[in-house]
């Protein structure tokens, strides 16, 4: 099960046999992928699993219509038989679409996720002797009443063929390797259940066996166990209005929610009104808007070696490139594909993106990172007079338009008098977005800037998952509106 | 053109997979599929539409106590597949060599077969669109139409044969007034029916009307409060997705509804919730050969009853199994109704807010059941049983164990039947049976 699709030549041949040349822009994306998970939970293994995924998705686009077509035959009848499908909803749709923008882009060029270390030069057994090492590290108290280690290795490779009347081709070539190391621990007394993760959401991303040495997967378990003991004992987050420090692996889900998403130009569109919901962001804020203070800036960066959403090209065959979407606080480019900006005006990025090869791409978050600033975290600490340093994101909500939010953290530690003085738990903080980034008060320095990962964005209809990139440094807000457990 | 038989191509590659087994080898498959079109719309206008055509592969494959798993996708051209399968199988042997025994296997060794086939008679895609923008003409209508072919199959080599399918539309769509205010809503079946469909536009046109009205701004606050079906059902599914009634959740004390575990806390005696399997759209099968029971009772007058119970927990912790999945969530749950009069629902509440639906619901603390979520969409404040005015969103931020338990007053007496709209992956088969829920009081924080 370890053929390469997309090295075959005969089936490129095919595929682009296929695609007519009498349309206005027709594509074929292949895409072939391969995963395996390995779990181990209260030390003993869980079931392998092996995932082998291959399809294609033809579009056609023609005189005003769209259509798609997604397919799992790869003969020659089959894939003829899905152009003819797509052909007939590009005849369907002719003269009722919200938008005749088409992709024009005929790319040429290939994309391979940097390995240094194959990952399979750490054979089976010993990925299963690792993850029971760190499962024994995990269940170290009869109060541990949950715990498991897992590892998942992704491989997709995608093949993007286009053609158009005018006689124009393209060929995009684009390989990705993905490693999602996990661990959690989950600590029970009475009443109270405290969970501590480590990856999940944040510690995961493009190459090979490097990856769990980059995030530190063997130091992580009895931390991790250590701190989901402390917070039995630990008391709850206090509430009222203090300053907030977001460790890396919260910040990830601020930046994704309440930057990211109201970004998307799709959503500013409407498209995304029925399901994942609008944007308080309207066209009119691009190049004047006070998204945040002076310290804030932002970059929509696929170049990052080895984040999770870095590539070439995006799905339409748009070349990728480093973009500021918010320089000095100020709101300069939105998140949206060649076809959004044409529909829009607004000026956007390479993003149109789909989770699979069965689905149609859309506006979506790639590398969305914040640049670090030239504090030091301990000056951070230290500026800081009544405050909470939230770490590790576990609980997210954010009303339809990415405006009001609450968002909980696992492990909370308290600040006073510019020290850190213990842990609390239930650490939760609510704000609004069109304000809150205006109340960033330090960011720090390259030394904390961690490149991280989210495997699991949802958004679309028909629904999409997909894996975004987040990189950041610990950030410092004041006047925050920080509150605990219970009540 | 004739139709691609699924049922009949499963059923082939998993005889010929049986053929191919060598020892004592046991082989349990699974199949997912849908043939599905699609039409996604904004401004009543077409955005994407398009068709897929995609089968799932998932085998276990068994030789004593030790296993591996994998899937493949499955291209309806059997040499193709027939040589994919034979490599997976090559493959799950050779990792199985490595694991040792598992103790928590557990698959069923006395096959039960079953067969439920229920086929609609699905629009032609184009004559729904030209419908759908024919109600949607002169409004901002933004939405998903999907319909077409669902299916899951089960299949092991000790004989066993289990067969869902059925032919469903589903068009789920909003008519959107300006920025955030919008009517949502769902028409879903086997057979359109352009009266049914029209009753759904006028109750949505209706909404909008009451909609126009300027909106009032509510101070955060305690409010009394009318929980619409849809909203329950956020609710509800929140708790469901995090373990409130799955065993292994409540074995690793991660329930949400821990205190009722632990402690001596309880839900309103007027809640019981069952998973409903007899009365759902989902299959009765699992990926173990399991059968699942008609009904399960989970809460039965505001006390913990029974759980879900997968194979794995089942061996895990010496219980039975009732043929849950792995995630050990209701598929098809039912909340019993109640006595409030569902066509005098702003009577009951009288003063207070009118809660279409709930958005984005999380925890504010697990352990204590506490949750927070957003309004969304048709959320309307009333005074003396009339409707006033819309609200703009608030973000609530309170506890089960108040919401549903000592300030719950009353459920409606009609449980409407709510199809899940997920298509992550595939189209749902899921859905729910609830009433709605009046509130004495919540609690809104922003």
């Amino acid at each position: 099960m370890t053929d390469l699709l997309i090295e075959s030549r005969t089936l490129e041949d095919r595929l682009r046999s296929v695609l007519p040349g009498d349309v206005d822009f027709a594509s074929a994306r292949l895409v072939d992928e391969r995963s395996e998970r390995v779990t181990v939970r209260r030390n003993q293994l869980e079931p392998i699993f092996n995932e082998f995924d291959t399809g294609v998705m033809i579009s056609i686009w023609n005189d005003g219509g769209l259509g798609y077509a997604a397919t799992t035959d790869l003969s020659e009848s089959g894939l003829t038989a899905a152009v003819d499908q797509a052909r007939r909803w590009a005849e369907i749709t002719a003269g009722a679409m919200v938008t005749t923008a088409a992709p024009r882009n005929h790319a040429t060029g290939t994309y391979v996720s940097p390995v240094e270390v194959t990952w399979d030069s750490m054979p089976l057994p010993d990925r299963i002797d690792l993850l029971h090492q760190q499962s024994r590290l995990l269940g170290i108290d009869e109060r541990i009443v949950n715990w498991g280690a897992s590892l998942v290795r992704r491989e997709v490779d995608q093949l993007l063929v286009t053609r158009s009347k005018v006689g124009a081709t393209g060929r995009v070539e684009q390989r990705f390797r993905f490693v999602y190391p996990s661990l959690h621990a989950t600590a029970n007394e009475g009443v109270n259940t405290q969970t501590r993760t480590f990856g999940g959401h944040a510690f995961c991303g493009q190459g090979g066996a490097e990856v769990l040495g980059r995030y530190g997967f063997g130091d992580a378990a009895t931390r991790i166990a250590e701190q989901a003991l402390e917070l039995l004992t630990a008391p709850n987050c206090p509430t009222g209005v203090m300053d907030a420090i977001l460790a890396p692996d919260q910040m990830i889900l601020q930046i994704h929610e309440s930057i990211g998403h109201p970004l998307e130009i799709d959503r500013i569109l409407g498209d995304e009104r029925n399901y994942a919901g609008t944007s308080f962001v309207t066209p009119d804020m691009f190049g004047t808007y006070q998204y945040g203070s002076e310290l804030l800036n932002v970059t929509f960066d696929p170049t990052v070696p080895g984040q999770l959403a870095s590539y070439g090209f995006d799905d339409d065959g748009t070349p990728a490139s480093r973009e500021y979407l918010i320089k000095d606080g100020i709101l300069v480019r939105g998140l949206g594909g060649a076809v959004s900006q044409e529909r829009s005006g607004i000026p956007g990025v390479s993003n149109s993106r789909a989770d699979n090869w069965n689905r149609p791409p859309i506006d979506r978050m790639a590398n969305l990172n914040v640049e670090p600033g030239e504090s030091t975290v301990d000056e951070l600490v230290a500026s800081v007079e009544h405050g909470v340093f939230f770490h590790t994101n576990n609980s997210w909500s954010i009303d339809d338009s990415r405006n009001k939010f609450q968002f909980g953290c696992e492990y909370g530690q308290l600040i006073r008098d510019g020290e850190i003085v213990g842990p609390v738990r239930n650490p939760g903080y609510r704000g609004i977005s069109s304000t809150f980034w205006r109340s960033l008060s330090g960011v720090a320095d390259r030394n904390s800037f961690t490149v991280m990962g989210t495997p699991n964005c949802g958004k679309g209809e028909l629904n999409q998952m997909i894996g975004t990139g987040h990189a950041s440094p610990a950030c410092k807000f004041s006047g925050i509106e920080v509150f605990g457990g219970e009540q | 053109v004739t139709q691609f038989d699924d049922h009949a191509y499963f059923d082939e590659l998993v005889t010929a997979a049986t053929a191919a087994l060598t020892g004592d080898e046991v082989l349990l498959a699974t199949v997912s599929g849908e043939r599905t079109d699609f039409i996604r719309l904004n401004h009543n206008e077409v955005r994407q539409a398009g068709s897929i055509h995609q089968r799932t592969l998932t085998v276990d494959l068994v030789e004593g106590h030790r296993h591996v798993g994998g899937s493949i996708r499955l291209a309806g051209v059997r040499s193709i597949d027939e040589a994919r399968m034979v490599a997976l199988l090559a493959q799950l042997r050779d990792q199985r060599r490595l694991v040792a025994d598992d103790p928590f296997l557990l698959y069923n060794t006395e096959p039960v077969s079953t067969e439920r086939i229920e086929r609609g008679t699905v629009p032609d895609p184009s004559a729904a669109l030209a419908d759908i923008r024919t109600a949607g003409a002169g409004r901002d209508l933004v939405g998903i139409y999907a319909s077409g072919d669902t299916f899951t199959g089960f299949a092991s080599s000790l004989g066993q044969r289990n067969w869902f399918q059925s032919s469903t539309f589903n068009f789920d769509w909003s008519f959107y007034l300006r920025a955030d205010k919008a009517a949502k809503n769902l028409y879903a079946g086997f057979e359109w029916d352009d009266a049914a469909f029209a009753g759904k536009v006028d109750w949505s046109v209706r909404q909008l009307v009451a909609l126009e009205r300027d909106p009032i701004e509510l101070s955060p606050g305690e409010y009394r409060t009318y929980l619409a079906p849809r909203a329950m059902e956020e609710l509800l599914q929140l708790l469901s997705y995090y373990g409130a009634f799955g065993r292994r959740a409540h074995e690793t004390r991660q329930t949400p509804l821990l205190r009722m575990l632990v402690d001596d806390a309880r839900l309103s005696p007027l809640l019981t919730i069952r998973e409903d399997t007899a009365r759902g759209v989902a299959p009765n099968f699992q990926s173990a050969g399991f059968l699942r029971p008609d009904s399960v009772s989970l809460v039965v007058d505001g006390a913990y009853a029974e759980t879900l119970v997968s194979p794995r927990s089942a061996q895990e912790y010496g219980v039975p199994t009732n043929g849950a999945t792995g995630g050990e969530y209701p598929l098809s749950m039912a909340v019993e109704p109640g006595a409030i009069p569902t066509t005098a629902v702003n009577e009951a509440l009288g003063t207070g807010l009118y809660v279409g639906n709930l958005w984005y619901t999380n925890f504010s603390d697990q352990a204590a059941c506490r949750t927070t979520g957003m309004t969304r969409f048709a959320t309307f404040w009333a005074e003396d049983g009339e409707i006033v005015a819309p609200v703009n969103v608030l973000r609530f931020d309170d506890t089960a164990y108040h919401l549903l338990g000592d300030r719950l007053e009353g459920l409606t007496d009609h449980a409407e039947v709510l199809l899940d709209t997920d298509t992550y992956g595939g189209r749902s088969t899921s859905s729910m049976r609830l009433p709605g829920a009046l509130v004495g009081a919540m609690r809104f924080v922003l």
